[in-house]
């Protein structure tokens, strides 16, 4: 498990690359939270295209990082979704929040 | 009645890094039933969601013993059992409704969901204070019918 952050004005992106699961959630979540509160993006963009495997822990992961965003009156976007997590994401109800980069799906 | 083709047992203890061994060798003894990538992606992710509620609930987060059996049959059946020794689930029916977690704002409360949505049968036993046990059943499509 690896992650890249980026910033470009007013958006980050988290490039994760691995395995997403309650193990290494922990630590992806540290590290873009610490990111995030010392920069206060607009968007948070979440870049899938690196992910491997993904179980629940990724939407927990997904929906914990919106609380972040909501509170720092900010948005996040999930994007670069690999076809094999697409089941996940449509089963999660996560669509329903606005989350996910549109038409990905 | 369907005959075994292979069986195997494996334990270790609840270590949340021991969640990517658990798939990755049930995975490997699967590929046996030459699964498609897409059906072996589902046992991966509903065993490691299995795997996950015995780390994060059953023991709760203390260090315990988790069994798993994996019995694939020649019909292209593979049942994966995963026991451990925790707390007990206090109500089933609640614990696998959707959304609904003990496990704080992280989880998604989604694990019973996805065992249920990926594999063709999920069956629960459990105990309070003796342990649970999850069956998950799904039946490999054997490649001559897949090639039509």
């Amino acid at each position: 498990m690896e992650v890249k952050i980026v910033k470009e004005s007013d958006t980050v992106t988290a490039f994760i690359k691995g395995d997403i699961d309650h193990h290494t959630a922990k630590d992806i979540r540290e590290t873009i939270d610490t990111y995030v509160q010392e920069k206060q993006p607009k968007l948070l963009n979440l870049d899938f295209s690196g992910v491997q495997f993904m179980d629940s822990s990724g939407i927990g992961l997904i929906m914990g990082r919106y609380r972040v965003m909501q509170m720092l009156n900010g948005s996040i976007k999930v994007i670069n979704i690999p076809v094999h997590i697409k089941r996940l994401i449509k089963l999660s109800g996560l669509l329903g929040l606005g989350v996910v980069e549109e038409g990905a799906v | 009645m369907a005959e075994v083709k292979n069986e195997m047992k494996f334990e270790f203890i609840s270590k949340s890094a021991n969640e990517g061994f658990a798939r990755a060798t049930i995975s490997a003894f699967v590929a046996q039933l030459d699964p498609t990538i897409s059906e072996l992606a589902d046992i991966k992710t509903a065993v490691s969601e299995a795997v996950t509620n015995c780390i994060v609930h059953a023991y709760d987060n203390r260090l315990g013993i988790i069994y798993i059996s994996v019995r694939i049959y020649d019909s292209g059946q593979v049942v994966i059992k995963i026991r451990d020794k925790g707390c007990g689930i206090e109500n089933i029916n609640k614990a696998m409704e959707p959304l609904y977690t003990t496990g704080g704002t992280e989880r998604a409360g989604l694990g019973f969901a996805v065992m249920q949505s990926f594999m063709d049968n999920i069956k629960v036993t459990s105990k309070q204070g003796k342990g649970t046990t999850v069956t998950l059943t799904k039946n490999i499509i054997p490649r001559v019918v897949k090639n039509g």
